[in-house]
């Protein structure tokens, strides 16, 4: 049963002798082979590759030489990223053969790392939608009811953290995908600053929004894999050389005085009552621990999620342009009569629903006689937003709402109303638009025995401060600890 | 209201095939979608700048040198499409 430690006790334990990273390795793989058919969390997963890079890191580890934190833990992440030489398929039929030349720039540091990685996890294809459900490859289902949906884009990643398929993972946040999954299934999930962490190597969606970051079982967890991915890189322009600070020195800091803002358009009208109650509950707590919370107004809100379905499909529009079926991707099944009916042909084998869905709002939104009307007057909204977060931030030190107006919704519910699943993303859409930081961290249960997630907000590039305030009310709850209740 | 012939026009600008029950269901979809969207004109931004980058980076620049990924030969085997001379070979443009 190594597969229910958590990152910091596999690394420790692999430290002091008490396993081997091959143990560790072939217990979780045990796992992954036990739950999988039933949740559908990996795309893909390679067991030789797994076996050797844990060899590999039992060497290292015996010589005691370039040991890190992620040596000889195995993983799997979000199939967005490019990994050398193992099938990377976004979830999308056009990639579903697709395997990278190279390995992208966070995986390249997990391998300097010494990680192991065990296989590819499953998402909403290109990283487009709330649920999993947008996969060619079947839905995800929610370790704590599996009629659920694990949330998306990247539920596989959460789910996998979730039930102990994964000692941690990778997913990426364009409008919400890494902290609605966390929240969906009891995780600990960081959407960093914008910018933080490199891109190079991942599947573009929204180039002004696209970001990455980890899944966790702690907060602790999640501030050491941050450590090892954060930083400028040559091969994303978007990464500023700010130094990142050592997160570690975060963890286990006192909160009091602490000012939180708590916005009052989080709260009220559509939200779920339960959730509210729950998240109240964790608001006492940080008061508590010597806080104070202030009421706050972040008066744009209204209008992050109009802003986000502008602007985000015309640049998802633009980089799936690449997808043509040519240089890599499926070449169509139907002969093709010339070059432009390949594009057509390869395009619609190619893409799900969703994918065609934004492809063409995207189109249209910048389409001649439109782009002022749409794109640009999104883009002038998105500052509004911006601004009500800087205006926020002059008062207070973070800022806390839900992650989600309710919790895990039953899988289909949502799937015919494309408008109904991006409402969902409300809570977690204004901070894409203000290119902030986010965590989410589990803080209590429905009366159906489902996770809610609470949402903490920070500055630019105060990945720091989040981790800190996480780590706080990790230390007198419980609720990151809670397993789900699958056979063991 | 994004009418059947709209959707028709937008897919061929995005090369994307569809056929006329997927015309109909997106038409309707993206109307539902389109009718949201107009909620932003209830916001004044007369005197507003539009964001497009939003951490405040300007102008990014980095030495000219190039540094390769991977090899040509990698590349070439990641297309389905057949390759000849260390091209990829596609249906002719014009066809006579």
């Amino acid at each position: 049963m190594l597969n229910t430690l958590t990152l910091a006790e596999a690394s420790e334990g692999l430290a002091s002798k008490k396993f081997s990273s091959l143990e560790l390795t072939k217990d979780l793989l045990s796992r992954i082979k036990q739950h999988n058919k039933q949740l559908n969390i990996y795309i893909t997963v390679d067991e030789e590759l797994a076996l050797s890079m844990a060899q590999k890191a039992d060497e290292r580890l015996k010589s005691g030489k370039d040991v890190t934190p992620l040596t000889g833990v195995p993983v799997g992440i979000k199939d967005i990223f490019n990994t050398r030489a193992l099938r990377t398929t976004c979830a999308s039929p056009i990639l579903k053969n697709f395997v990278p030349p190279y390995d992208a720039t966070v995986v390249q540091k997990l391998k300097d790392a010494g990680f192991v990685l065990v296989g590819k996890q499953n998402m909403d294809e290109f990283a487009c939608g709330g649920s999993t459900e947008h996969s060619c490859f079947g839905p995800t289902r929610n370790p704590w009811d599996i009629k659920r949906v694990a949330g998306g884009s990247s539920g596989g990643s959460a789910a996998a953290v979730s039930a102990d398929m994964s000692f941690y993972a990778l997913g990426t946040d364009t409008g919400g995908s890494i902290r609605l999954p966390a929240s969906f299934c009891g995780v600990t999930g960081l959407k960093v600053t914008y910018g933080r962490v490199s891109r190079s190597g991942v599947t573009a969606m929204a180039s002004s929004w696209d970001t990455i970051g980890p899944f966790g079982k702690s907060v602790k967890d999640v501030a050491t894999v941050l450590q090892v991915i954060a930083g400028h890189d040559d091969h994303d322009a978007t990464t500023p050389t700010f130094k990142v600070p050592d997160y570690s020195k975060s963890l286990g800091k006192s909160v009091k005085g602490l000012k939180i803002g708590v916005p009052k358009e989080y709260f009220g009208k559509g939200i779920d009552s339960e959730v509210e109650s729950i998240i109240k509950a964790a608001l006492k707590e940080y008061e508590k621990l010597g806080a104070k919370l202030q009421e706050i107004s972040l008066p744009y809100t209204p209008y992050a999620v109009a802003v986000y379905y502008v602007a985000m499909p015309a640049e998802l529009s633009a980089n799936l342009a690449r997808f043509d079926g040519i240089r890599y991707g499926s070449k169509p099944k139907a002969p093709v009569k010339d070059l432009v009916d390949h594009y057509y042909q390869a395009r619609n084998e190619g893409f799900g629903d969703e994918i065609k869905r934004r492809i063409m709002m995207g189109t249209y939104v910048l389409s001649a006689g439109y782009y002022d009307a749409y794109y640009l007057k999104a883009q002038k909204v998105r500052t509004l937003i911006l601004q009500d977060f800087e205006n926020a931030f002059r008062d207070v030190d973070v800022i806390m709402t839900p992650v989600s107006p309710f919790p895990a919704y039953k899988i289909g519910e949502k799937l015919d109303d494309p408008l109904a699943m991006y409402l969902a993303d409300a809570f977690t859409i204004p901070v894409n638009c203000a290119g902030v930081p986010a965590l989410n961290i589990p803080c209590g249960f429905t009366s159906g025995k489902l996770p809610v997630g609470l949402q903490i907000i920070g500055p630019q590039f105060k990945e720091d401060l989040l981790l800190k305030v996480g780590s706080a009310y990790e230390q007198i709850t419980d609720w990151h600890a809670m397993k789900p209740p699958l056979s063991k | 209201m994004i009418t059947p012939e709209q959707v028709r026009h937008i897919a061929r600008l995005c090369r994307l095939g569809l056929n006329d029950k997927d015309v109909e269901k997106f038409s309707k979809q993206l109307s539902d979608i389109f009718g949201y969207i107009e909620k932003l004109n209830e916001v004044d931004t007369s005197s507003v700048e539009p964001t497009s980058q939003v951490t405040g980076l300007i102008n990014v620049m980095r030495e000219d040198k190039e540094s390769r990924f991977c090899t040509r030969e990698e590349l070439l085997a990641c297309t389905e499409m057949p390759v000849e001379k260390e091209q990829i070979k596609v249906k002719p443009v014009i066809t006579y």
